[in-house]
């Protein structure tokens, strides 16, 4: 028996060597060119080159060591629990959540609306901007746009790949209408919300009949000509340039926060000066709009148009068999979603001050779509989850200054947001391909609300 | 036969003339007619390839006929003309409810939300389409209650009370069956058309599906089938009409189907002398 | 007439360029049904491939014929690029196979991030430019033709030859065929389906790396995010031909060149990608099948 299992050993770690030595001469014929070289511009602006021995080195080890260990330890430790389960005959029923996970979302809840003030606690005025900003207003702006999508994607089943056209549409409605009209913020949020549903009906009509990915390349294509007129179309839009000056939002009209207005917000509370306050406002806005999105979902669920369109993601053609009118449920998905798009867009104008086409590019829409496939198709919690990790943790390699000392000071962090945000996408999927949660609560019960795995759920084929 | 040009009796309930459907170069029906009566179970039965899905896919809107007239009579007097129809409005406006050949449950549903599903027109206009509903109104909350019922009484008769909680993908193959039954029922049809509902089940669940189909008809739903198990064929229907090719090649009460020997040549594809063996062999329960 | 038959000759090249990228989308898809977003990194990755070489080379052999550096940079570029999609199929594509639809089209998503990302963070942000490496032009009346052009073309001919013979002819297409008709059955006949979806890639990266290197010879510049544009492009070929077709690839793709030539010539740069934008979105709306795509009947 040990024999054996030493012999069964030694073969493992044969062919984790042999593996692993293939993996590092794929990887010494990949990088050699893309990491072994370096292609720079010399002081005559003409292209040369030098070599990057070291580099090419760690990547060709990386990759060898990382096969290798995979090979001989991770992949029989996993075969190894497997096998144990299968042998238990236990499949891991659910037991009792503990307290912690059953009040997870009041916990959260709690934890946001406090958010701004422990951040102003704990860090200082000066501090919290960047937490608060940067963290969780940027957060809570993607959880909103993937909450928008997750209608469309997740509940309906329609692959949207051009999303960020409403976020667009509610964006420039916002800026365009405030800057000519001097409409204000609260007119103009339903407002921008109403004219992205408009959008999201005129483009969805004659699309909403093509089926799984024709649907996602012209979603595509529509999200990229809006983003082309708006780059071209310079009278109105002034082009790459850009709106600048947007106002930004009031206090429901009794407050201002412009530094020069009569009846500022700081000086009508006596605050020291300080932009903090505008951006704690901001971020409670965000997180209504957010509260907002997923109250309509979580009631949208319930009733028939909701059912509807997740039967629709279950089997259109069923639906149509049982007289669902396929193309106005889902039209119906493709404005609501587009709607909330709006709502995000007029809040991002708002804030940001500057709207221009550069924030509307199709890296934006394939993102929001991640992150609705990363957090679970149709589930709000996983949704959120997995804004913050990819949202905050991407932000979070801009903090981290202190790689610098690690890597030497040419080192920007910044530069590997989106590489790292790329790779995560694939890992995730590649460990988890329904997305954090997978499991989909019923909208209705007889005697008990059981989730349902996701190993059942269709993703739809639109 | 049968010829299309008969006004409608007051019994007809569904009456096809002169059907018929090209794909490309391929005549899949050609010319075909029947009726089926109120309140009856006709099947529909032919050998494998002779266009018996194609017609029902004509029927329930699936397809645009090439040529022909589908008329439907509703129980309030109105005459409608299928093929006129878009395919939702089939259901909708019809009153006419489909299963399928390959079952097409949604299946990351529960049993309860498929036949909440099916009663989604109903519940629309109970919500004010949606709007009103938000508000929660009462009548909105009766109409629930209501659907609830309904879904409660089918599950009742198609024997899934137990399962209603679970996902429609779990269920074992012959609850999928019944299930996709009960969903139409929900919609409240006239005309229930099933898809070869005894194909793949075992005796037991043959045995239910016909107990099923019976309770169905004695709510005066008619229904119209295809079917390849002559067994459930011969002891469920009132009338069978035969395609072979596209064409209709008989048409009657099983037993006078069952002796015609067009039939008998095309369905089995042997000798007359050897078919009332054959046939025999079949009644005892045999499949195929 | 001559500016006209000129834009019809820029457009032809444009058109071959597309073309070829376009063949790897439709062979991918044909035979996984997967819109592979990373193949227009894919072809930015063959075009940097080929830049990196022409570095190298030149400064060794400063003499070296330009043919020869040409298909060298070919060639090489062509084994790295398939190098790189066969090792991207192996560990981000093939585990997912038959899991969830989404999961491939998340991680090929992903890909493309990570690839264009990759080059901007190993080779810099910056646009490279290269001294052009072939100059005739020939003078047709008051027609222009440069070399390059007809090189691009006869290449691009040549290779939609060979894989066109490849496809229909040999036994690794009759595999290729079959596993894109039905996987399953494919495989209990004994074609080897994993082998035989990897050679797709490598092949539609092969394609897509000649591509890159004619971009990098036509334009003379490469940059990180070249992969996206001509990548939307050559999907909107592939579609346009009807996807799954090789020949429908091209016709695509010169279809595609010769309309943002013209359009660029006669109405307005500024909006030439919204005319290729456009006509996708009618093709898939009024023809969703394209050109040369065999037509789909909807199973009840």
């Amino acid at each position: 028996m040990a024999t054996a299992s030493a012999a069964g050993n030694q073969a493992v770690m044969g062919k984790a060597l042999r593996e692993g030595i293939f993996a590092g001469v794929v990887a010494f014929l990949m990088f050699l060119l893309f990491v072994g070289i370096e292609t720079y511009q010399d002081i005559n602006n003409a292209l040369v080159w030098r070599t990057r021995w070291g580099l090419l080195a760690i990547f060709v080890i990386v990759a060898a060591v990382g096969r290798f260990v995979t090979v001989a330890f991770i992949k029989p430790h996993i075969d190894q629990r497997k096998l144990n389960k299968a042998k238990d005959g236990l499949l891991d029923v659910s037991e009792k959540k503990g307290f912690l996970r059953r009040h997870f979302l009041k916990f959260a809840l709690v934890l946001l609306l406090v958010y701004p003030f422990l951040s102003l606690l704990i860090v200082g005025k000066q501090g919290s901007l960047k937490y608060v900003d940067n963290f969780g207003i940027q957060i809570l702006i993607y959880v909103m746009l993937a909450w928008g999508l997750n209608i469309v994607v997740g509940l309906a089943g329609l692959l949207d790949l051009g999303y960020v056209a409403f976020y667009a549409v509610g964006a420039y409605s916002y800026a365009l209408l405030s800057s000519h009209f001097g409409f204000s913020f609260w007119i103009l949020l339903p407002l921008s919300g109403i004219f992205a549903a408009l959008w999201g009906i005129m483009l969805g009509f004659p699309v909403l009949r093509l089926r799984g990915d024709y649907l996602a390349i012209v979603t595509l294509a529509f999200g990229e000509i809006i983003r082309l007129v708006l780059i071209n179309w310079t009278d109105v839009t002034k082009g790459t340039f850009g709106i600048a000056g947007i106002p930004k939002a009031t206090f429901f009209g009794i407050w201002s926060f412009d530094t020069g207005a009569p009846n500022n917000f700081v000086k009508a509370w006596g605050l020291s000066a300080s932009s903090v306050y505008y951006k704690i406002f901001l971020f409670y806005i965000i997180l209504a709009l957010c509260m907002l999105t997923a109250y309509v979902t979580i009631r949208l669920r319930r009733m028939p148009i909701g059912r509807a369109w997740e039967a629709l993601r279950e089997d259109e053609i069923a639906c149509r068999s049982l007289g669902i009118d396929t193309v106005t449920t889902k039209l119906t998905a493709f404005a609501t979603g587009a709607m909330f798009g709006g709502f995000a867009g007029a809040f991002f104008a708002s804030r940001q001050g500057f709207v221009s086409p550069e924030s509307f590019v199709f890296l934006e829409s394939a993102v929001i779509l991640a992150i609705v496939v990363l957090g679970g198709m149709g589930s709000l919690t996983g949704i959120a989850i997995a804004a913050a990790v990819m949202v905050g943790g991407t932000e979070i390699l801009r903090e981290m200054s202190f790689l610098k000392v690690v890597f030497g000071p040419d080192f920007t962090p910044e530069l590997y947001r989106m590489l790292l945000f790329g790779l995560a996408m694939v890992i995730v999927m590649l460990f988890k391909p329904r997305g954090f949660v997978g499991t989909r609560e019923p909208t209705a019960f007889l005697k008990e609300r059981r989730s349902v795995s996701g190993s059942f759920t269709k993703e739809g084929h639109g | 036969m049968a010829s299309g040009t008969v006004t409608m009796t007051k019994d007809t309930i569904l009456k096809v003339e002169h059907l018929s459907m090209k794909f490309g170069g391929l005549m899949a029906i050609n010319d075909f007619s029947f009726e089926a009566r109120r309140g009856e179970i006709t099947a529909l039965i032919g050998p494998n390839g002779a266009g018996k899905t194609t017609v029902f896919n004509c029927i329930t809107g699936f397809y645009k006929p090439t040529m022909g007239m589908i008329t439907l009579a509703r129980k309030n007097g109105k005459e409608l003309l299928l093929e006129r129809l878009r395919d939702f409005e089939i259901n909708k406006v019809g009153g006419v409810a489909r299963t399928f050949q390959n079952i097409r449950l949604f299946s990351g549903l529960t049993v309860l939300e498929n036949l909440l599903v099916a009663q989604h027109n109903v519940l629309m206009k109970a919500s004010g389409y949606t709007i009103l509903g938000l508000l929660g109104l009462p009548t909105y909350r009766k109409a629930v209650d209501a659907s609830i019922e309904k879904a409660k009484y089918w599950l009742d008769k198609a024997d899934l009370t137990d399962r209603a909680d679970d996902p429609a993908g779990d269920l074992p193959y012959g609850a999928q069956r019944r299930l996709e039954i009960a969903r139409a029922m929900c919609t409240g049809p006239e005309l229930l058309c099933l898809d070869e509902p005894a194909a793949g089940l075992n005796p037991r669940e043959s045995a239910a599906l016909n107990t099923l189909l019976h309770s169905i008809r004695d709510e005066g739903v008619s229904i119209l089938l295809i079917e390849h198990d002559m067994s459930v064929v011969m002891e469920i229907s009132d009338h069978v009409v035969v395609l072979e090719y596209g064409q209709k090649i008989s048409d009657g009460t099983p037993d006078h189907v069952k002796n015609d020997p067009k039939v008998i040549a095309a369905y089995l594809g042997v000798e007359d002398d050897e078919v009332d063996e054959v046939i025999a062999v079949e009644l005892e329960g045999g499949h195929h | 007439m001559e500016y006209f038959i000129q834009q019809l000759i820029n457009g032809l090249t444009l058109g071959s360029i597309y073309g070829l990228v376009a063949i790897g989308y439709t062979m991918v898809y044909g035979i996984i049904g997967m819109i592979n977003f990373a193949h227009g990194d894919i072809f930015m990755l063959g075009g940097f491939a080929a830049l990196i070489i022409f570095l190298i080379i030149t400064s060794f052999f400063a003499g070296i014929p330009i043919a020869l550096l040409l298909i060298i940079m070919m060639v090489v570029g062509m084994l790295v690029t398939g190098l790189w999609n066969w090792t991207i199929e192996r560990i981000a594509y093939r585990p997912l196979r038959g899991s969830f639809r989404l999961a491939p089209l998340i991680t090929a998503i992903g890909m493309s991030i990570t690839l264009s990302n990759f080059i901007q963070v190993t080779q810099g942000p910056r646009n490279k430019p290269i001294p052009p490496l072939v100059t005739d032009v020939f003078h047709l009346g008051g027609l222009t033709i440069s070399l390059k052009q007809i090189l691009i073309v006869v290449i691009t001919a040549i290779l939609l030859f060979a894989f066109w013979y490849i496809v229909n002819k040999t036994p690794l297409g009759r595999a290729q065929r079959a596993t894109e008709q039905d996987r399953k059955m494919a495989a209990l006949l004994g074609v080897d389906v994993d082998r035989t979806i990897s050679i797709t890639f490598i092949m539609g990266a092969a394609l897509a790396a000649v591509a890159g290197s004619m971009y990098l010879m036509y334009y003379g510049v490469a940059s990180f995010n070249d992969g996206f544009i001509p990548g939307v492009k050559a999907f909107t070929a592939a579609v346009l031909g009807g996807i799954g077709s090789l020949p429908g690839a091209v016709l695509g793709g010169l279809l595609i060149g010769l309309i943002e030539s013209l359009w660029s010539a006669y109405f307005s740069i500024a909006y030439k990608d919204v005319a290729t934008f456009a006509i996708l979105a009618f093709v898939l709306i009024f023809k969703p099948t394209g050109i040369l795509g065999r037509p789909e009947v909807e199973k009840v």
